[in-house]
């Protein structure tokens, strides 16, 4: 139902000259609903995200946000929505909690208001006490948090996170996804991009894979999964790979659903691991190693577009 | 859901007063916290100007056009005070807001328009050069370097030249992508401002073919009408024709800046 849907899309495009960055894409998100995009990057991800927070105005097709058009109606729909860019674009010349104030009143939330809130939305992020500090020393992962937190200060009925936890180092990006779990939680719509499957796994109820400014699967990490791929993968490494995984490929042909030759390594997809690797070495076959694991997005993704996502 | 289609923002629409004021806001909060900074470039360096060579040069000079030559040059150091202000703060700072800080991108994802941002900072440049005018003046009407009470009427100039310079510098800033491009600004065009205005010395002294730089410098026409203030009798041409002047270069200043924002800030 397009009424009930926050963001509403038909055969959506962006053309930049030439170059088509998005190519008739549909999507419809929910209220309450944590959406993801996944792709690698170039797909059209970021394209998608400047359409949907009307700063980009769309070449062709259909595009409701709020169940407003965003050529027509932006200011009033960026006014309810919170966004958190890729690139981070905090002040540095301004103070933690400056930052939030300043950025709260572009929103005509009152002064008193807004310092209420960035009190509240800093305890949230867990940055109360660089509160008075600068926001230069701040850590990647803070200044992301920040930047989240800033995202929040208009009680925002959507927010869209552009690579959330890109660039950051893994414990920084716990943090992050906790807290943008904790904002789930509380009912919070999320759309966010990324191409990190454990984080669209971790995040997402449900989101589309993007390939070349297409959408090329679209469902639960869950549901992609059982559609794409198997239960789980065994990767083989031979000690004379590279040059002959392909060789080594059509050896192990017939075991498992589905097998498929890497440059460094062969992935083997099957429902049950063990028993294909029972197989591998009733066939003869030595591997130097072997990881037996649950197959994850990347395998989705892998098996869609034959390309792995972080290159 | 939402079916409103009221206040949608149309070009020519009356300029909307709460993201304004916000975007004002953040750059007197960014002032706040830097204005030491600014103290020396745009107050105490006028002020040793004055003193070197207002009386020191003007010892040699004696009188210009009738009145001692520091009463002479006050408010063309004053103008040329405003006019380095204007450029200053409109170079770098805006380049770096599309570029390094990307705060113009934060503002654009809130509900503020390009025009909003620009508006903004051309109230928030108006704030900050009557600041360094008004202690220079001030600081002025000590030397006795005022001799009329129409020296007031510099505030509203400045403002005017405020206007006509900083929003096409505002507009080259926001058209450019490499911070070399303002070299080439200083070099060719303020310096020259600077010295071919009428600051330090009479146009007239100017060879004849050289006069019309001065004519065509927003600078120039500022100084003229601060000049006419401070010693208390009338410029040389006709004030309306000098306001007119500057009206023009802050009118077609802003479109080209709005535009520019519109362009960088959308796609």
């Amino acid at each position: 139902m397009a009424d009930q849907s926050l963001i509403h899309a038909r055969g959506l495009v962006k053309r930049f000259g030439d170059f088509t960055a998005v190519d008739g894409i549909d999507l419809e998100v929910a209220p309450g609903e944590a959406f993801g995009f996944l792709g690698p990057n170039g797909a059209g991800k970021s394209s998608t995200m400047r359409m949907i927070g009307c700063v980009s105005t769309p070449t062709a097709g259909e595009l409701r946000i709020l169940g407003m058009d965003p050529v027509r109606d932006g200011t009033r729909i960026r006014a309810r929505l919170g966004v958190c860019p890729q690139l981070d674009n905090l002040d540095p010349d301004l103070s933690v909690r400056e930052n939030l104030t300043t950025y709260a009143r572009y929103f005509g939330v009152s002064r008193a208001e807004a310092r209420t809130r960035a009190d509240e939305l800093l305890e949230f992020v867990q940055l109360s006490d660089r509160a008075n500090g600068k926001v230069e020393p701040l850590s990647g992962g803070m200044k992301r948090r920040l930047t989240i937190a800033r995202a929040m200060v208009n009680d925002p009925d959507l927010v869209l996170l552009d690579e959330p936890t890109t660039g950051l180092d893994p414990q920084a990006r716990h943090l992050v996804w906790e807290r943008l779990f904790r904002l789930k939680q509380r009912g919070t719509t999320l759309v966010l991009t990324t191409h990190y499957m454990d984080e669209a796994e971790q995040l997402c109820d449900r989101l589309v894979v993007m390939d070349g400014g297409k959408i090329v699967a679209e469902g639960s990490p869950r549901a992609l999964i059982e559609n794409y791929s198997t239960a789980e993968v065994v990767e083989l490494r031979f000690a004379d790979g590279l040059d002959s995984n392909a060789q080594y490929a059509a050896k192990l042909d017939g075991i498992g659903d589905r097998v498929d030759p890497l440059p460094d390594r062969v992935l083997l997809y099957a429902d049950d691991g063990d028993e294909a690797m029972a197989e591998v070495h009733r066939r003869g076959l030595t591997p130097e190693s072997v990881l037996v694991r649950r197959s994850t997005l990347e395998d989705v993704f892998l098996h869609l577009t034959g390309r792995t996502l972080v290159d | 859901m939402t079916t409103e289609t009221t206040a949608v923002t149309r070009v020519g629409d009356p300029p909307r007063l709460r993201p304004v004021v916000a975007v004002v806001e953040r750059y007197l909060t960014l002032y706040r916290r830097l204005w030491q900074a600014s103290v020396f470039s745009s107050f105490v360096l006028p002020i040793l100007f004055l003193i070197s060579i207002g009386i020191g040069v003007g010892g040699y000079v004696g009188s210009v056009e009738g009145v001692d030559y520091l009463s002479w040059i006050v408010p063309g150091v004053l103008v040329s005070t405003a006019f380095q202000i204007c450029v200053g703060e409109s170079t770098y700072p805006v380049l770096g807001d599309f570029k390094w800080v990307r705060a113009y991108h934060a503002m654009r994802a809130a509900p503020v328009s390009p025009k909003d941002i620009v508006h903004g900072h051309l109230i928030y440049m108006i704030f900050r050069v009557e600041l360094s005018i008004a202690a220079f003046l001030l600081v002025v009407a000590f030397f006795g370097g005022l001799h009329s009470p129409w020296a007031l009427a510099t505030v509203p100039v400045c403002a005017l030249l405020t206007a006509a310079v900083v929003t096409p510098v505002t507009a080259f800033a926001a058209t450019i992508e490499s911070d070399s491009y303002f070299a080439l600004l200083f070099r060719f065009v303020v310096i020259p401002a600077t010295l071919f205005s009428g600051v330090f010395f009479p146009v007239d002294q100017l060879p004849a073919a050289i006069r019309p730089v001065a004519y065509a410098s927003p600078v120039w026409h500022a100084v003229e009408l601060s000049r006419a203030a401070t010693l208390g009798r009338a410029p040389g041409w006709p004030i309306v024709v000098h306001v007119g002047y500057l009206l023009l270069w802050a009118v077609v200043g802003l479109i080209a800046a709005r535009r520019a924002f519109a362009r960088r800030l959308e796609d």
